[in-house]
């Protein structure tokens, strides 16, 4: 048995495979309008941080959770929206580097704004926090928010692939993702099709948020922030372009940090960014377009 | 050297004397906010040694900053000193002194020294993945600075720093920041590098190692960023997170403001954030200006500038220099351009 060998427990077995799940969705979330824009939104974690806070102000006014969720869905997805009409429209065509520059201007700045309105402390998501609580299953303890969040997530991905493969709205992404001109040419509505990403990939946020502040109620201004640097390298080691690729790299960064996390002692695990970022590093040596991608044509002029 | 050329030096060189006239006018407490823009500039030029140059972007280079800060740090806290701010601290490292000078010269060398060794696997890489690779490398540096007791202070600031970074201190870093900058692109090298950035395959094909280009320029461009992280600690008691996330925004975006395209770029756009930045700093503690008193709540600055990134990078994405530097105008009259043919995307 793997985690006899590996010497860890079965909670955190489950507590790594929910990170790896959630990490997965947002691959997704970023993957997508990068298919679909070439542009890696940076400012990704703080559309997170923005459905966090919904969640946990609604908490604090009191409002049942079922509509703190809906306050989040409506704040994430309004803010998504808002970012592809204000920024990445008019970004279109620059190159990515720019792009990427932007993104993280934007992040910078929402972050700030929340330093201003909310304060540095942070707010507590008390209504979703009986989800922390763990459930007893054959004499072994494991948090509910890591089964609701593995089971979300495999919901979401299915769903996210029957979409993907089944309608035409799926193909055309497809499609945009692999050559955006051609398939203008072809008669795929450029703007649907972006406007499809950014609207499915910011679903993604909201529900990234929602188990993000289940695994930590306590809401803070860069919440989000560090999940959204890791699970960007983890999008571009599994391979950028494509969704599932974007997928697995996602799930397998979550799931190596959240293992790595439980296993390693308490001196070494402190050290754990190093450890994931160097992984990284390695990756993107040997393999530049990805692990999980086929070997990719060489980009002609 | 044509004497045409002389203002692409001249002109940025001219910018940082006026600040530090300028620093020099004012009171201390305002001095302050200039010691800090000067250092700022060296930053900055130093990332354009490489971004600018190689048109590669990187979000490792406040890295080499950090490095330089904890270099030129350890090595001039007094002795008496070193047990109380870093416990941990390894055997040689404690009983090791150095001037201030010698702090600086071995900040931009421990720079240099770990740009080229990064830079030797890193500099494959383009794009995107050069990106990413680049702030793995930031991030790799940070948590090793943060939890490594043995090479410095942890999470703890470099508070005993002698702190002999005055005006002419940082003003000179600054100048020898833009003098090597110059040097490095008036160079072959330099023009081979930015060769490759206007057409790698056009350049490769002209026999150009786009890599060993960027190498060098990596390398350069971390030992600045060293020399500067040297400056940054004689001048404030600098702790692990001045080094990390913000002053990368903050100097990618001075970058990305000025235009990363030129020297001339770099500098103003240093010079135009920092001085809206320290405006607002001061303005949110409350500030009277020609009769009209601000007073911001605080965040105000990081709002402001990251909408004026924003801005400039969807209205204007070369930057206000638009990538231009200053030069005398020519005598012969111009050849129209060839019109230009767009790279199919």
């Amino acid at each position: 048995m793997i985690v006899a060998v590996l010497n860890i427990s079965w909670q955190t077995l489950a507590d790594a495979l929910s990170l790896g799940g959630i990490y997965a969705l947002m691959a997704v979330g970023i993957g997508l309008v990068f298919g679909v824009l070439r542009l890696v939104n940076f400012a990704y974690g703080q559309l997170i941080m923005a459905g966090a806070y919904s969640i946990a102000y609604a908490s604090v006014w009191g409002w049942p959770a079922w509509a703190g969720v809906l306050l989040c869905f409506g704040v994430v997805l309004a803010l998504s929206m808002l970012m592809d009409w204000l920024v990445f429209r008019p970004l279109r065509g620059h190159s990515p580097a720019v792009m990427l520059v932007a993104t993280f201007a934007i992040a910078f700045l929402l972050q700030s704004i929340a330093v201003l309105a909310f304060g540095q402390l942070g707010t507590i998501a008390s209504t979703i926090g009986p989800l922390n609580q763990p459930w007893d299953i054959g004499g072994v303890e494991i948090r509910k928010i890591a089964i609701v969040s593995i089971a979300v997530a495999a919901f979401c991905l299915v769903l996210l692939q029957l979409l993907l493969t089944r309608t035409s709205i799926g193909l055309h992404m497809r499609a945009a993702a692999m050559d955006f001109t051609t398939s203008r040419m072809l008669g795929v509505r450029a703007n649907r099709v972006v406007g499809g990403a950014v609207l499915i990939s910011g679903l993604l946020a909201a529900v990234s948020a929602f188990m993000l502040t289940g695994r930590n109620p306590q809401v803070t201004p860069i919440f989000g922030l560090d999940d959204t640097i890791i699970v960007l390298a983890g999008v571009v080691l599994g391979g950028l372009t494509r969704p599932i690729p974007a997928t697995l790299g996602g799930f397998t960064i979550g799931f190596a940090s959240g293992i790595l996390g439980g296993a390693l002692p308490t001196n070494q695990s402190q050290y754990l960014p190093s450890f994931l970022f160097g992984a990284v590093i390695v990756v993107l040596l040997l393999r530049p377009n990805g692990l999980f991608t086929r070997a990719a044509a060489v980009e002609r002029l | 050297m044509t004497v045409r050329r002389l203002p692409e030096l001249l002109g940025p060189a001219a910018l940082v004397l006026a600040t530090a006239l300028l620093g020099l006018a004012v009171s201390v407490s305002l001095q302050n906010y200039f010691l800090d823009t000067l250092v700022k500039v060296s930053i900055v030029v130093a990332l354009y040694v490489f971004i600018g140059n190689s048109g590669v972007l990187s979000f490792g280079h406040i890295a080499f900053v950090a490095l330089g800060v904890w270099t030129a740090g350890v090595l001039t806290v007094p002795e008496s000193q070193k047990n109380a701010i870093m416990p941990g601290l390894a055997h040689f490292l404690l009983h090791t002194n150095v001037g201030n000078v010698a702090s600086l010269a071995l900040a931009a060398g421990v720079g240099m020294l770990f740009a080229l060794i990064v830079g030797l696997p890193l500099m494959r890489l383009s794009g995107l993945a050069a990106g990413i690779a680049t702030f793995a490398v930031l991030e790799i540096v940070n948590n090793l600075l943060r939890y490594w007791q043995a090479i410095g202070p942890g999470l703890n600031a470099f508070s005993s720093v002698p702190q002999t970074t005055g005006i002419w201190q940082a003003a000179i870093g600054a100048f020898i920041c833009i003098a090597v900058a110059y040097a490095y692109q008036r160079s072959r090298f330099g023009r081979q590098l930015r060769a490759a950035r206007e057409d790698p395959a056009a350049a490769a094909a002209a026999g150009i190692s786009i890599y060993g280009q960027r190498l060098l320029a990596f390398a350069l461009s971390g030992g600045l960023a060293g020399l500067a992280g040297g400056i940054y600690v004689h001048l404030l008691p600098i702790e692990v997170d001045n080094v990390y996330l913000d002053l990368t925004f903050l100097t990618l975006a001075m970058l990305v403001v000025g235009g990363a395209g030129s020297l001339l770029g770099a500098v103003v756009g240093a010079l135009a954030v920092s001085g809206l930045d320290s405006f607002l700093s001061a303005a949110e503690n409350g500030v009277d200006v020609f009769g009209w008193h601000f007073d911001l709540p605080t965040g105000t600055s990081v709002i402001v500038v990251g909408t004026l990134m924003a801005v400039v990078l969807i209205l204007r994405p070369s930057g206000l220099s638009g990538g231009r530097e200053l030069s005398l105008p020519r005598r012969r009259p111009r050849v129209p351009d060839l019109p230009k043919v767009r790279a199919p995307t």
